[in-house]
């Protein structure tokens, strides 16, 4: 071993008891918690500065059968997600093969309804342009959508070409699934909060 | 040297898309200083209007185009240009990625003994999302209608009547996606430089004995990490409203130019302000911080003694990194936000000054009783201590929210703020330069050239910002195209327009030795040893130049970083890898 070789990659740091890679996603997703919490504060400030009766109840514009199926998609990746990382650990490589494969298609699946959604509200006329909600709703949302993308990315390439690290590298592999997975699990988050609060207030 | 048993990269994996910490650090380092040369240049050509007001410019003033230039005369909207470009060069291309990219990538983690960062291949997307959104934002002053010319604060509603259009090339459109580009990319470096300063100290390296420069980036990057996401937020609006007609930032019942503005309203103009100064308060201690790292390794280095009040120093650190989350709306006592909103944050911004001067008053306690070595390095870090003094002071009238009044948008503004980030970072940043330069180089830049640079800077450094904050003093609004030239109450200060501007531009001059100096010394500097300084910290424990992966033994820590003039011990220095009775 030369001087050259980081450590704590697959090993954790005994007096912090981490990672490299999970203290890396922690500290990135506490940058994206403040992303979207400055939306989350723009929706705020903007709903509250609206005179009465101006701001649309979502449900009267936004379709909330749909969103809570999608709900339905995203909350079952999660979890799918999680049994993913579960089979790396009891080195189940079908299992892991399945379960991972079965998030990256209902993350998949989220998108192609988010897309009918969004198709659907331009039928009828309704764009980011047309009010403030509608606009914080297509930002928001397509922000959270652009992540749920990244998300389908990486876990792809985990599941193809970067799977080949099961072998080689299972300790590192069985790490960049937990951290690929803290990642999913805080674009669930995102979408749990996103839901009530555009289409069910 | 260890790279013998290294295979040889190509020349493009070795310095070009190289994951080398040290590589990228010089990669910052020359990209930002180019940058901020450039920045520099935009301040030399406003400078001339404002000393000679609608005079054609001389000698260079036939080569700009008749959108910013006519008959060599600036148009007033070129000059929001310059202004507003400026601004934001300096601060986002060229101090920030210099102090944090160029000094933290390098200097980080050699002074906590770790191979490399954390995760490289991240290290190198870092500057390459920095570098094409930084040319993306350069190149708008070619597009029709000119860069962004809303000041850098990109102020709305103005940023977004100004030059409207929905394609990605108009100058404002291209402001706000180059800064996408560079808060993702100082993003990924905060989330590297702290995972590493977290993961990777050496054995023995706890955090009390961590050299002060690495806590200083450690809360620097925090700062970055919670931060700049609302301004990457913010971004994302008002590129909304540019390009897909929304309107966050717009009010209800705008009318332009005599015109309804056709948007559907609902906006706050406010609320730009708030997302943006979130950010920009911050960012002035992204700003700071790392120089008074700098300072810090430099004074005890020439001191010979330890810094006075290490653990003060720290934990000042620390809570001034925390308090400022509090204090942004200081920058907005005039919107009308109310009484009780600018109460709180007075009270903030005044319980900020405190750890501010706690580590000012550390670093001058620090040269008490030294035997000073006056070297080029030594003097920028001296240099700095009044001049971020000056800076400092004259920031608490405008902390508070009645003196405010008189002296918001006025001259005496950018005359503080110039006075912390000029004669303050910049001369730290230099500083460190000529400081790091042995060990990058293993040759010391020329004395007698850095002296002349440091003392020509000195004195136009105050040249160009003492009078600003006379003009401020006297109500000359920051923002005027003419400097004043049509106000009565502007008469008596008028003459110091030119005063400033043959500063600026003697400045210019002074910085020609320097340029020189750093490529004649790579080559022909004097030869030194690895640890020319006679210093303690593990950046001094490498070879030089350092080998990739640094350390040719992994180095293991027995005391703090400043052990200088140790009772008992054979040198007057002690560094950190050395075990007790060697």
């Amino acid at each position: 071993m030369s001087s050259a070789a980081i450590r704590y990659i697959d090993s954790v740091r005994p007096d912090t008891g981490l990672y490299n890679g999970k203290l890396g996603v922690w500290l990135f997703l506490a940058s994206e918690a403040m992303l979207f919490g400055a939306l989350f504060s723009t929706y705020a400030l903007l709903r509250v500065g609206a005179p009465a009766g101006t701001w649309p109840v979502g449900a009267s514009v936004l379709s909330v059968p749909l969103a809570t199926v999608n709900t339905m998609f995203l909350i079952s990746s999660t979890v799918t997600m999680l049994l993913a990382w579960a089979a790396c650990k009891t080195r189940d490589r079908a299992k892991f093969k399945l379960y991972l494969g079965l998030t990256v298609l209902l993350g998949a699946v989220f998108l192609a309804v988010k897309l009918f959604e969004y198709n659907l509200k331009f039928h009828h006329h309704l764009y980011p342009s047309t009010n403030t909600f509608l606009g914080l709703y297509f930002t928001m949302t397509g922000l959270h959508g652009l992540h749920v993308f990244g998300g389908i990315v990486v876990n792809a390439y985990l599941w193809g070409p970067g799977s080949k690290m099961w072998d080689t590298a299972p300790d590192q592999f069985t790490n960049r699934i937990e951290t690929a997975g803290l990642y999913w699990h805080f674009v669930d988050l995102v979408w749990i909060f996103l839901f009530p609060v555009l289409y069910l207030t | 040297m260890s790279e013998a048993h290294h295979e040889e990269l190509p020349f493009w994996r070795k310095y070009i898309f190289s994951i080398d910490h040290k590589v990228i650090g010089i990669q910052y380092a020359l990209t930002s200083l180019v940058f901020l040369f450039f920045g520099f240049c935009l301040m030399m050509l406003m400078r001339w209007q404002l000393a000679y007001p609608g005079q054609p410019l001389p000698l260079i003033g036939e080569w700009f185009s008749d959108e910013s230039m006519v008959g060599g005369r600036m148009l007033p909207e070129f000059y929001n240009q310059l202004g507003a470009m400026h601004g934001t060069i300096m601060v986002f291309m060229g101090v920030v990625p210099l102090a944090v990219g160029a000094f933290g990538n390098y200097v980080l983690p050699l002074q906590i003994g770790a191979p490399d960062m954390a995760f490289p291949k991240l290290n190198m997307a870092s500057y390459w999302i920095f570098l094409p959104g930084g040319l993306f934002m350069l190149a708008s002053f070619f597009v029709p209608g000119g860069a962004a010319q809303s000041g850098w604060t990109s102020y709305a509603p103005l940023a977004e009547i100004t030059v409207p259009g929905k394609t990605l090339f108009t100058g404002q459109t291209m402001w706000l996606v180059g800064m996408v580009f560079l808060i993702t990319s100082s993003l990924l470096g905060a989330v590297n430089f702290l995972t590493t300063t977290i993961q990777l100290r050496a054995d023995g390296l706890t955090w009390m004995r961590l050299p002060f420069f690495v806590w200083a980036q450690f809360v620097t990057s925090f700062l970055l990490l919670l931060a700049f996401p609302p301004l990457e937020a913010a971004g994302i609006l008002q590129l909304m409203d540019r390009v897909a007609g929304t309107s966050f930032f717009l009010p209800s019942g705008l009318v332009v130019s005599g015109e309804p503005l056709q948007v559907a309203g609902g906006g706050s103009a406010l609320l730009w302000q708030h997302l943006f100064w979130f950010l920009a308060h911050p960012e002035v201690y992204v700003l700071i911080l790392p120089a008074m790292g700098i300072v810090g390794e430099i004074i005890a280095n020439n001191t010979r003694k330890p810094l006075w009040g290490y653990k003060s120093l720290v934990y000042s650190t620390i809570f001034l990194g925390f308090m400022s989350f509090l204090v942004w709306a200081h920058h907005m006592y005039l919107t009308g936000m109310g009484t009780a909103i600018n109460a709180f944050f007075q009270t903030t911004t005044m319980i900020i000054s405190i750890p501010s001067v706690i580590i000012l008053s550390a670093l001058l306690i620090s040269l008490w009783g030294g035997s000073i070595r006056f070297n080029t390095p030594m003097l920028f870090a001296l240099g700095f201590l009044p001049m971020f003094g000056i800076g400092g002071l004259t920031g608490l009238p405008l902390g508070l929210s009645t003196p405010d009044i008189h002296l918001h948008d006025t001259y005496y503004v950018i005359g503080h703020f110039h006075y912390v980030v000029a004669p303050g970072t910049i001369f730290a940043l230099f500083a460190g330069i000529y400081f790091w330069f042995p060990k990058i180089t293993g040759r010391r830049m020329s004395e007698t050239l850095g002296k002349i640079h440091f003392f020509g800077s000195f004195a136009m450094m105050n040249g160009i910002f003492m009078p600003m904050l006379w003009q401020g003093l006297a109500g000359v609004s920051r923002r005027l195209w003419d400097g004043g030239v049509t106000y009565a109450h502007a008469q008596e200060v008028l003459p110091l327009n030119k005063v400033m501007s043959y500063s600026a531009w003697t400045l210019a001059l002074f910085q020609l030795p320097f340029i020189f100096n750093l490529f004649w010394s790579i080559w022909k500097g004097r030869k030194v040893d690895d640890n020319p300084w006679e210093a303690t910290t593990l950046d001094w424990a490498t070879p030089t130049p350092p080998p990739h992966g640094n350390f040719e033994t992994i180095p293991v820590v027995y005391r703090g970083p400043y052990e200088y003039s140790t009772p008992g011990h054979i040198t007057d220095f002690f560094p950190q890898h050395q075990p007790e009775g060697a």
